[in-house]
């Protein structure tokens, strides 16, 4: 009995492993596709492939995804086909203020929020959290008008950094929920030592909420790293442009080129490496954020 | 959802507030209060307005009526166009992503060694950035070289050139869309791990067998995660852009003419702001009553007697 029980669960356990196996080498191939492209030479690209409609055998098929040789040289090359510092270093500035100015003000606004009692407070965080379901599209076109005519900051990095001084309603949310785990006592005690409200939450409350900002930093950092709208309609000179709108330029405007497939291949897997190194690094984190996302909504 | 129902039924605020603590209340969330005027209500409300003009931002602003609206319903057809492709792409995308989402996360949950692993891999698409993602897959599209096509190719089989073809661009969009589906798995994966092992036990001690526990347990116990992705769906698609922007600009024959894409292309390559405006009410009319069914609908079929709490 015991023993066909087992053999059962040994049979399932198998099926389970060809099942995540496939499924995974299906989801992992174009990625590696990504990678392997960006190594091959460009003789290696077109001429083994013109008329697709040829048959193909599996052992061409297999040496036709290997690089050979592997030319590391692409990514060097890559970097000077297509201005990739340059632009690195735009999307790294207006990363860096849009985190900057997350960490600013998202903590005061869910403090406030979460601790302080004040006439009219639950009305206005209901329509601000009754924000987040308004479609950006609803507002794209007055915003981009304001930043046209009002503050004349068309093709300047301020229209993709400065809104992440003014609080999101997700973040504001997500950290009040944080900020209510934390015993009250803590700030009564520091209230009865004479401490003014900021400096409670400056030197007792921020300290403490450092998970919960990680993970908005986590999420700025992906939102703004690869914002691609954003930059299509406020950035117009080519010097200004990010690494998410480069690429796409530059690959749009390739078109059937196939002689910079290598090159595309290998700006699109630098350009993934930090996304994906994050990820795995703050797995735990980030996916918890995620979830929460989905239950809180 | 609970969540926001319970600052609905919260208490008002018990006892005296002094005026220093509603100073400084409001000196706390004046980021936002300046945020939500300056970024959200006053654009809101101009974006109405313009919605009833014409303005290309060169010439002077022109108050023209309805007449953006009835173009819009009655002589636009690439409005009739944008709209049928987004719902014909949200009618094979929605219920298609949903569905093999619950399957990979129903895999995930299994208990075996090295499943984190393989989680990993399978969210790894969702964080892969939407150009780098289309960029790449139009290359595994590419008629000639695509990866795609030489995999069928092993078979003996002429691929489609999928982006170019008006039958294969929106299901080859659809397969893209699918490879992202460790996204939304996530969520169904939270949920499945939050089904109490209470409720199997007991349903053992029943007699029920494996498929009765998974239509009477689990399935209803993951319907409101079920309920959360359809919305993010469905919406979702209201707003897909990014791909059909950098893959097929629209094409061919305007197939792939979302709405997203339509609305962005009357705003800011014809510079129609009055014109995008309208379409843009209108879109925010599709998804509000798009959301407000699927809200409706919920009671039928979501259910919540057990949801956990979240503590942040």
């Amino acid at each position: 009995m015991a023993d066909e029980k087992m053999r059962y669960s040994l049979f399932k356990k198998i099926v389970i492993y060809i099942l995540l196996g496939g499924g995974g080498a299906i989801v992992l191939i174009p990625l590696v596709w990504m990678v392997s492209t960006s190594l091959k030479t460009w003789i290696q690209l077109p001429q083994a492939t013109i008329g697709g409609e040829q048959m193909l055998d599996v052992t061409s098929f297999a040496k036709e995804l290997w690089p050979n040789p592997v030319d590391w040289s692409n990514y060097p090359k890559a970097l000077t086909t297509f201005p990739f510092l340059l632009y690195l270093k735009n999307t790294l500035i207006i990363t860096g203020l849009a985190m900057l100015g997350v960490v600013i003000s998202n903590p005061l606004i869910a403090y406030g929020f979460a601790r302080l009692r004040a006439p009219g407070k639950n009305l206005i965080f209901l329509a601000y959290l009754g924000t987040m379901m308004l479609p950006g599209q609803v507002i794209m076109i007055p915003v981009y008008i304001m930043w046209a005519k009002a503050f004349h900051a068309i093709d300047t990095f301020a229209p993709l950094i400065v809104g992440s001084f003014f609080g999101s309603p997700f973040y504001v949310f997500l950290l009040r929920q944080f900020f209510m785990t934390i015993p009250r006592e803590l700030s009564d005690a520091a209230k009865v030592d004479g401490c003014s409200e900021f400096q409670i939450f400056y030197k007792i409350m921020l300290p403490l909420l450092k998970p919960a900002v990680s993970v908005i930093l986590i999420f700025t950092f992906m939102g703004h790293w690869n914002d691609f709208m954003g930059p299509l309609i406020y950035i117009n000179s080519e010097s200004k442009r990010t690494l998410a709108l480069g690429l796409a330029f530059f690959t749009t405007s390739a078109g059937e080129q196939i002689s910079l497939l290598n090159y595309q291949m290998a700006v699109a897997f630098l350009m993934t490496i930090p996304c994906l190194v994050i990820f795995y690094l703050s797995q735990r984190t980030f996916i918890q954020g995620i979830v929460f996302s989905g239950m809180t909504r | 959802m609970r969540s926001i129902l319970n600052i609905i039924l919260a208490k008002g605020n018990k006892g005296s507030i002094s005026i220093q603590e509603t100073r400084n209340f409001y000196l706390f969330i004046s980021p936002m209060l300046i945020g939500f005027i300056v970024f959200t209500a006053y654009p809101l409300i101009f974006s109405f307005i313009l919605s009833f003009s014409e303005w290309d931002l060169m010439s002077p602003y022109k108050f023209v009526g309805l007449s953006n609206y009835i173009r819009i319903f009655t002589r636009d057809r690439f409005f009739l166009k944008s709209l049928s492709v987004t719902f014909k792409f949200a009618a094979m995308s929605v219920p298609l992503n949903l569905i093999a989402a619950f399957l990979v996360a129903l895999l995930m949950n299994s208990k075996v060694k090295g499943i984190g692993i393989f989680r990993t891999i399978w969210y790894s698409p969702a964080v892969t950035p939407a150009v780098a993602a289309s960029v790449l897959w139009m290359a595994i599209f590419n008629y000639r070289y695509g990866l795609i096509n030489r995999v069928l190719a092993l078979f003996g089989v002429r691929g489609p050139n999928w982006l170019w073809d008006e039958k294969w661009v929106l299901p080859a969009f659809v397969i893209m869309g699918l490879w992202g589906v460790g996204g939304s798995m996530v969520i169904y994966l939270a949920a499945l791990q939050g089904v109490p092992q209470d409720l199997y036990d007991a349903a053992e001690i029943d007699g029920a067998n494996s498929w009765w526990k998974f239509r009477a347990i689990t399935i209803p116990m993951v319907s409101p995660a079920l309920f959360y992705n359809l919305v993010m769906g469905v919406i979702g698609t209201l707003q897909y852009f990014t791909n059909a922007f950098i893959m097929t600009g629209g094409g061919p024959n305007n197939t792939t003419l979302f709405y997203a894409l339509y609305l962005y292309r009357n705003a800011f390559e014809y510079m129609r702001m009055g014109y995008g405006s309208a379409l843009a009410w209108i879109f925010f009319a599709i998804a509000m009553a798009s959301t407000v069914l699927v809200f409706r609908s919920s009671p039928l079929w979501v259910f919540y007697e057990y949801t956990t709490e979240v503590e942040g």
